[in-house]
Parts: C-alpha cells; sequence; structure tokens
C-alpha cells in the first residue's frame, strides 16, 4: 500500500472525526452537567439535515441552512430539557427511556414531513473541487469540515477554560449539588447546555447532508458513534471529546478500508479494550 | 436569622431528622454536637436545601425556604462549608473562589479571603484536587466566604485536620464570629465547639436530647458521657 493511501485515508478519517466532534462534544457536555444519557441526540443530527435540506429547497442558501437547523434544534433541546427531563431530576433511567422516545417520536415525524426517500443538500460552489498536491486529491468540502470543527472545538474551550461562566459549568460537573450550594444557578446551565449540545448536532447534521447526506435511520446509524466517542474520551470532558472523535474517525475510517468486513470490531475492540484498562475513558474522572 | 420548626427529613424510608426545633440569631453561634450517624450532616443537608424536609418549615431572614433550591437560599444570604470541603476538584484554587462570587455586595472580595487564608494566594493557579487536606478546607471555608453570607453553615470543618490546622480554622471562627457573622457549626472537635458557641445542642437519633450554653455543657459530665463518649 502506497503513502498516497494512507495519508488519504488519514485525511478522510480526519474530516469524519471531525464530524463526530460536533456531534459528540454536546452529548458528553450534556452528560456531564445533566447525568442524561441523551439518546435522542443522534435525531437532533437528522433533523438538522432535514431542516436544513428544507431551507436550502426555499432559499437556495447554505449558510441559511446551517443557522437555521442549528436555531431549530437548539429549540427543540431546550424544549425537551425544560419541559420533559426537568421533571425527572435525578432519575437516570426514567430520563434515558423518555430521551429513547423522543428519538422514536423524532424519527416518524421526519418519514412523515421528508418522506424515505434519501436526499442530499447542495453544497455551494465555493466548497465544492478538489485540492491537489501531486497525486494526493482534497475533497474541498471535507477541509471545510475539518476547519469548523477546529474553530468551534477552540471556542468551545476558550469558553470552558479560560471564563468564569467555563468555570461555573465545570463547577457543575465536577459536583452538581455543591454547585448550587455555592450559588450557582445549575437549571440555567443546563438549559444553556442543551441548546448548544442540540445546536452543534443539527450543525453536524447540516454539514453532514452535504457529503453523506440525509435518510431516514441517520439518527440511530450515527448515535453508536457518537456514544463511542464520549466512552473513550470521558464523560463531560471536552478534550477528551476532542481526542475521542479523531481517535473513533480515524479507526473507523482505516477499519473499513482495511478490514471492510470487520468494521465495527474495529470500532467496538478498542472502545472495550479502554474500557477495561480505564473505566473513566482517557480524560474522565469518577 | 434562621429558624427550624419541627423539621422531619427522610432519606427514602429512613427517618433521620424526627422534629428538630432550633433557632440562630443575628451574630450568634450556635453549635450542635453528637456521635456519628445522628443526623448532624443531615440537618446542615436540610437547612442548605440539599436534602429538603418532608415536614417542618425552615425559614431564614423571615421567608418560609423550605423548599427553595440551594442557589436561591445561597443568594439570599447562606453559605455552606460541607462535610468533607468538596471543593471543585478540576478548578483552580481561583476557580473556586470566583464562581461563588454572586455579585451580592459585601465585605468579602478575593483580596479579603487570600488575606485572610495567605495560603490560598501561593496556590491560586492549582487545580484544588492537588491541595491538602488542610488548604482543601481553606479553600471550602474561602469559597463559602466568597458568596458574603450573614448565615455560615459549616460541617466539621476540622475533620481529619492535624492539630495545628485545627488551631487555625478554631482563629477563622473566632474571627467570623468577631465580624458578626450567625453560624451554625457541626463540630466533632468539643472544647474548639465549645470556645466558640454562643449555644450548644445535642443531637441523638434525629433528636435534640439536650441544649445548654458552653459553660454548663463543660461541667455537665453526665450529658457528655452520655451522649458525646467523653469522659
Amino acid at each position: 500500500m502506497s503513502g498516497e493511501f494512507w495519508i488519504t485515508q488519514a485525511f478522510n478519517g480526519l474530516s469524519y472525526g471531525a464530524l463526530l466532534f460536533l456531534l459528540a462534544s454536546g452529548l458528553s457536555l450534556i452528560f456531564g452537567v445533566m447525568r442524561i444519557v441523551n439518546m435522542a441526540h443522534g435525531s437532533y443530527f437528522m433533523l438538522g439535515g432535514y431542516v436544513g435540506l428544507s431551507v436550502v429547497w426555499r432559499t437556495g442558501s447554505f449558510a441559511a441552512a446551517l443557522l437555521a437547523g442549528a436555531l431549530a434544534l437548539a429549540l427543540v433541546g431546550v424544549g425537551m430539557e425544560r419541559f420533559f427531563l426537568r421533571r425527572l431530576p435525578g432519575q437516570t433511567l426514567g430520563q434515558a427511556l423518555m430521551t429513547i422516545g423522543f428519538a422514536l417520536i423524532f424519527q416518524d415525524l421526519a418519514l412523515l414531513i421528508w418522506g424515505g426517500d434519501p436526499y442530499s443538500i447542495p453544497v455551494p460552489a465555493t466548497l465544492q473541487g478538489v485540492l491537489t498536491a501531486g497525486a494526493l486529491r482534497f475533497p474541498v468540502y471535507r477541509i471545510f469540515i475539518v476547519v469548523v470543527a477546529v474553530v468551534i472545538g477552540a471556542a468551545l474551550w476558550l469558553i470552558l477554560d479560560r471564563t468564569r461562566v467555563g468555570a461555573m459549568l465545570r463547577a457543575a460537573v465536577d459536583d452538581r449539588e455543591m454547585a448550587q450550594g455555592v450559588g450557582i444557578h445549575v437549571p440555567r446551565i443546563s438549559f444553556a447546555v442543551f441548546a448548544l449540545g442540540a445546536a452543534l448536532a443539527a450543525l453536524g447534521g447540516v454539514i453532514g447532508a452535504g457529503f453523506l447526506g440525509v435518510y431516514p435511520g441517520a439518527d440511530f446509524e450515527v448515535l453508536p458513534y457518537a456514544f463511542v466517542v464520549v466512552i473513550v474520551g470521558g464523560l463531560g470532558s471536552l478534550p477528551g471529546a476532542m481526542v475521542g472523535s479523531l481517535l473513533v474517525g480515524l479507526l473507523d475510517n482505516f477499519g473499513k478500508a482495511l478490514f471492510p468486513e470487520l468494521s465495527y470490531f474495529t470500532l467496538f475492540a478498542p472502545m472495550a479494550l479502554i474500557l477495561a484498562l480505564k473505566p473513566t475513558g482517557l480524560f474522565g474522572r469518577a | 436569622m434562621l429558624e427550624l420548626a419541627d423539621v422531619h427529613t427522610y432519606y427514602g424510608e429512613s427517618h433521620v431528622l424526627q422534629g428538630i426545633t432550633l433557632g440562630v440569631g443575628p451574630s450568634e453561634v450556635v453549635t450542635i454536637l453528637g456521635r456519628n450517624g445522628m443526623g448532624k450532616t443531615t440537618l446542615m443537608r436540610s437547612v442548605i436545601g440539599f436534602t429538603p424536609p418532608r415536614r417542618g418549615r425552615v425559614s431564614f431572614k423571615g421567608d418560609d425556604v423550605t423548599r427553595w433550591p440551594s442557589f436561591r437560599l445561597v443568594a439570599r444570604g447562606m453559605a455552606l462549608v460541607p462535610q468533607g470541603r468538596r471543593v471543585f476538584p478540576s478548578l483552580t484554587v481561583k476557580e473556586n473562589l470566583d464562581v461563588a462570587r454572586h455579585g451580592r455586595g459585601g465585605r468579602w472580595t478575593l483580596a479579603r479571603v487570600l488575606e485572610l487564608f495567605p495560603r490560598l494566594g501561593e496556590r491560586a493557579r492549582n487545580r484544588a484536587n492537588n491541595l491538602s487536606g488542610g488548604e482543601q478546607q481553606m479553600l471550602a471555608i474561602g469559597r463559602a466566604l466568597m458568596t458574603n453570607p450573614d448565615l455560615l453553615l459549616m460541617d466539621e470543618p476540622t475533620e481529619g485536620l492535624a492539630p495545628l490546622l485545627v488551631r487555625e480554622v478554631g482563629r477563622v471562627l473566632g474571627e467570623l464570629k468577631r465580624e458578626g457573622l450567625s453560624i451554625l457549626l457541626v463540630e466533632q472537635n468539643l472544647s474548639l465547639a465549645l470556645s466558640v458557641a454562643d449555644r450548644v445542642h445535642i443531637l441523638s437519633r434525629g433528636q435534640i436530647v439536650h441544649s445548654c450554653g458552653p459553660g454548663e455543657l463543660r461541667s455537665n459530665e453526665e450529658v457528655k458521657s452520655r451522649y458525646l463518649g467523653v469522659a
């Protein structure tokens, strides 16, 4: 196998990891702050793609699709948190079951509204095309995904690590009860984290619809990937989500390229191994 | 300042506090004594809203605060130094103090807290989980002061500390008392507890079994051996 093969696959893995980061960072933060295992997180990804699709059909604007998808799903996420999940404080199982219920409802709604055919969001001309370097070819759209993920990752990191609000959020991840005991309005933080997490997943969905397409079942197809990222990286940890996304993106790509018949194995075996050696994930704490 | 009236608190089916009635006045230090497992920490949890009472009433500055969430109580002027310190391990010392500042005007600023605990200033950029037990206790007290409380709940602030640090906590307690802070203190160290207390309640099996002034308890050998296990 040539050097080009490795570079191309590494780049594909990197760009897929970047997409996963958009999906998984929110899932991780939501779990960290609220201890909610959000099974509807893949639905935000899929619905974001569908909303983006409709907006592109109406307006022809990809930027509008990104914005509308993120905003619409932020509202959906906030509604779920405020009117449903908040009524079951501390009931981890009840909340997980509720989010599964939501995921199934969203699935049917999407089928009802957008039908069963797969669609692809048309990508603006500036993001089409391929950069070539010798024999290597890098699709511009995949570079765009990496850039978006890096910018968002850097912004999240700055907010979490360098601001007082970020410190409050981390305090709530460390010890939710005590955070309230020093006066931090934790429900407000939960609200913001849910909005942000859903918006990021939807952003990933719109962007993903540009090269993976959007179709029924996309929600439950991406969900296991997001969970592997979060479990490998460590629940509630942003650096964990970054490293986990990259790792899963690369593993998945090389697994599919080298051992296509074993692709789930190459994804889940490392996860099992990491869990066995470090149950809290690479960056998680007990 | 703080009034508890017939407070009953449960963990599930377990009836831990069985009708607690007590009060803490302005600038008063009230100490709760008692053996382990008698409900002292549950009492603190009931007041700060972590485990709200099932029956009875907690009032603070004239408001019925029985089912208030903790952050609202803190905004009203209550603060907790919890059992086991519970500093935020992944935050730096400075961040631990910063997140407890909520724009409630008052005497306590970051500078003043660091003046009270110079050691925290030296370690400002360290993560809290790298601090020693004594430093974590200082941080837990400093963090509570950053909220500018009028009533401070302190749950065993000397637990697990070396004698020198116990004296340090005693010094800080004396200073806070002189400042006019109301304090509800749970403490195992009898001599420290008696040195700052205006009033002492002894808790046994979820009930107050004896109330008196510190001087009376010092000389009451019967109560001391029966409820506190000291001769």
